[in-house]
């Protein structure tokens, strides 16, 4: 291979981007010798098996990604704005499409819902720690070695270019020949195996770790939103594994599984890829409804309104996301009984759906409603997201879907729901909880200010691309003739997607301010909430609870706040926690060597590194590590210190 | 040290490969299709349960609820991606 090869060339954009991330890394490492920060960087965050921060690092990394992507989505948008523009070749718009979706969904909704989720689960259900503390840890390193390596594709060897979807025969190795797509399947199977350790890790923390008389029908909604999703998780990212793996086969050795000859079925990707693809979208929105009704319960003063058709719900919402996968592809020629059949199921999604928003709305009813920035991102999402719901039911009917599929329409529909449901969610949801971890709140009237740039422009960008999308323009072309007409809304959406970057730049002014000068909150229940984890004291001591809470009923803080009754009793005990380790790390850093040797075809290191993969495996197989205890007289001091008491 | 060595791993980890190697027959000899297939779908089944009960441990589960919970959504949603995809990809399928 030669260098040329190797590195992408020919691009101004690329080489400033190879530029930046030279001068971005320099940065880092001067920086960090500068301030002698190397080992306080190795032992709090490398090393750390802390649910708490590996939340903290799993949401900078999805902030991180949302630039990267958002940086993907105004050079579309700027290369649509007007008609035949050069701003980007068609190979370059290829790929940037290509890597807008994957990141948006895979790299940055999944770790922001996975960090929020890892941040707030134990002390929901009022545990010390998830259940494997050292696999959450193996989990995040994998996520970022995949993630990293999705991301220098687009300066070494070429982006992934056939879609977020990647349909074969387009992403075979004869009409792709490029690395591209090897990265895709070999990030994608590196983060996934990730993500599926999270799902059994939470799975297990929720089962056996709630507090003494926390019953699964009193557990916090979010809690159980992310029950679900993991269940989800678990039955569907095997399919993901699967397909990946016959896709490296098929690109990398030869194989013929998707192939139009030798009885390979090129269309089968397609299939499998959406068993998989449909449950995602449910699993990036349930933790998503979680949050809402945490924070809709908490500013309307009352507790949700229908919790067990909430949970109900959200049961079948899990049950039909295995059912609908073919209303992706009506338009791929199947008989009437099939697209009969999952337009069908897929309306029937919208019944539950219908079922949360109601109780929502019934839960504001008679509230006490107070406008925090949390609140009203989750007050907008409910109308936003209802328009993203009702042109789903269009979509859904496969007659009709042959006018809309792969237009605009389809593009609208699916960011009118994502950004609602999901970004909406996860902001509000760090809005809301970032005092808990932190111990100050983001300054509110910045926040709004964003919420407003963010809604407002999201709509200015969005909307316009439903009518595009009906006067007949497809996604995934990189230019348009004039004649068309597809200009002026064209135009309103990329001047709503400035909009959309300008709110985000200053969501990262509300933070960056809110450092500095926030007042810090002392009380650890700034919102006066109702669940477990706003009991502690913020920031959260590493052990969570000193005394772990007892729990008889739904809001268990908030009856204790109302009724004078104490969540705890008994004296300190001796805590138990688990060690911090760098083998995540270094087993991470291995994946990620590992996977680059492999997305090139370099078998010797690919094997190298496979090797150490094995050994490091072998090493934690026959490690001794009973973990440290953390004396009485530490909690003490601890409690007396955060809770602002005088010893 | 008769209980510290892992011995139901070992014989687990021997069955999957002369497992793999049985399957590989199917290609390594010419074959009927359907004879191919039955010795594909035995091995499927076969390697199944050596997962379940050589390294999951199926047997040793005090709750039976649970375990059969889990099974059972196992099953059906392994049962759905097969037979749903060939309802998609065969049986449904209209342009031959």
């Amino acid at each position: 291979m030669k260098w040329d090869e190797f590195f992408v060339t020919g691009e101004p954009m690329i080489y400033g981007a190879m530029a930046s991330i030279v001068l971005a890394s320099l940065a880092i490492v001067v920086g960090l010798t500068y301030f002698k920060k190397w080992g306080y960087l190795w032992r709090e965050w490398l090393t750390t098996v802390d649910h708490k921060k590996i939340g903290i690092m799993y949401i900078i990394a999805a902030l991180l990604m949302l630039f990267r992507g958002g940086m993907d989505g105004l050079l579309m948008r700027a290369q649509l704005a007007i008609p035949e523009n050069g701003l980007l070749d068609a190979q370059h718009y290829n790929e940037i499409f290509t890597t807008h979706g994957l990141i948006m969904i895979l790299f940055m909704a999944m770790p922001f819902v996975i960090g929020l989720m890892n941040v707030v689960i134990p002390l929901q259900i009022g545990a010390r720690d998830v259940a494997f503390p050292r696999l959450n840890a193996v989990s995040f390193w994998l996520f970022f070695a995949g993630a990293m390596l999705l991301n220098i594709s687009f300066v070494i060897g070429g982006s992934p270019d056939a879609g977020w979807t990647a349909y074969f025969p387009l992403a075979s190795i004869e009409l792709s020949p490029t690395v591209g797509n090897n990265y895709y399947s070999i990030a994608l199977q590196i983060a996934g195996i990730g993500t599926l350790l999270t799902s059994v890790n939470f799975l297990v923390t929720i089962l056996k770790m709630r507090a003494p008389g926390m019953k699964l029908m009193r557990m916090p909604m979010f809690t159980w939103s992310v029950l679900i999703t993991n269940v989800i998780i678990l039955f569907a990212f095997p399919v993901l594994t699967v397909s990946l793996a016959l896709m490296m086969f098929d690109r990398m050795f030869g194989a013929q599984f998707f192939t139009m000859a030798n009885g390979g079925m090129d269309m089968l990707w397609a299939n499998l890829f959406w068993v998989w693809g449909h449950p995602e979208v449910y699993i990036v929105i349930l933790p998503a409804f979680g949050i809402y009704s945490e924070i809709i319960s908490t500013f309307s003063r009352k507790n949700l309104y229908g919790y067990k058709s909430m949970v109900y719900s959200m049961v079948i919402i899990s049950l039909l996301s295995f059912l609908v996968w073919a209303h992706h592809f009506y338009t791929m020629g199947h008989g009437v009984t099939v697209n009969g059949f999952f337009s069908i199921s897929t309306m029937a999604i919208a019944v539950p759906t219908g079922v949360k928003i109601f109780n929502w709305l019934f839960t504001l009813r008679k509230g006490k409603i107070e406008f925090t920035t949390p609140m009203l991102y989750s007050l907008a999402f409910i109308p936003i997201f209802t328009i993203g719901g009702v042109t789903g039911v269009m979509l859904a009917m496969a007659s009709a879907d042959y006018q809309y599929h792969n237009t605009m329409f389809l593009v609208a529909h699916f960011h009118y729901v994502l950004i609602p449901g999901t970004v909406f969610a996860v902001l509000a949801g760090f809005y809301y909880w970032f005092p808990k971890l932190f111990g100050f709140r983001l300054n509110d009237k910045q926040g709004k200010r964003a919420f407003w740039l963010i809604a407002v422009s999201f709509n200015v960008t969005f909307l316009p691309l439903f009518f595009l999308g009906l006067k007949g323009m497809t996604r995934r072309t990189f230019t348009y003739s004039a004649e068309t007409g597809f200009g002026p809304l064209n135009m309103l959406a990329s001047i709503g997607a400035v909009g959309l970057a300008l709110g985000f730049v200053y969501l990262v002014y509300n933070i960056y301010w809110s450092f500095r000068y926030a007042p810090r909150d002392t009380t650890g229940d700034p919102w006066d909430a109702r669940t477990l984890e706003w009991s502690t004291p913020s920031p959260v001591p590493e052990y969570n609870f000193a005394l772990i809470p007892k729990v008889d009923g739904l809001d268990p803080f908030w009856n204790s706040k109302k009724t004078g009754q104490p969540l705890t009793e008994g004296e300190y005990e001796e805590i138990h926690m688990p060690n911090n380790s760098g083998q995540p790390f270094i087993l991470g850093m291995i994946f990620m060597a590992f996977g680059f040797c492999m997305v090139f075809s370099w078998w010797v290191p690919s094997i190298v590194f496979g090797i150490g993969i094995v050994i490091m495996l072998a090493v934690r197989s026959f490690e001794r590590d009973h973990g440290r205890h953390i004396s009485v007289k530490e909690i003490k001091e601890t409690e007396q210190r955060l809770r602002g008491e005088q010893s | 040290m008769k209980k510290l060595f892992p011995i139901q791993h070992v014989m687990g980890y021997l069955f999957s490969l002369i497992l793999s190697v049985v399957a590989l027959s199917v290609i390594l000899w010419d074959m009927s299709v359907a004879l191919g297939l039955t010795i594909l779908l035995i091995c499927a089944a076969v390697q199944m349960s050596v997962q379940l009960f050589m390294f999951m441990h199926i047997g040793e589960n005090k709750s039976k609820t649970a375990l059969y919970t889990n099974l059972g959504y196992a099953l059906l949603v392994g049962l759905i991606t097969i037979f749903g995809t060939l309802f998609t990809m065969i049986w449904g399928y209209q342009i031959k």
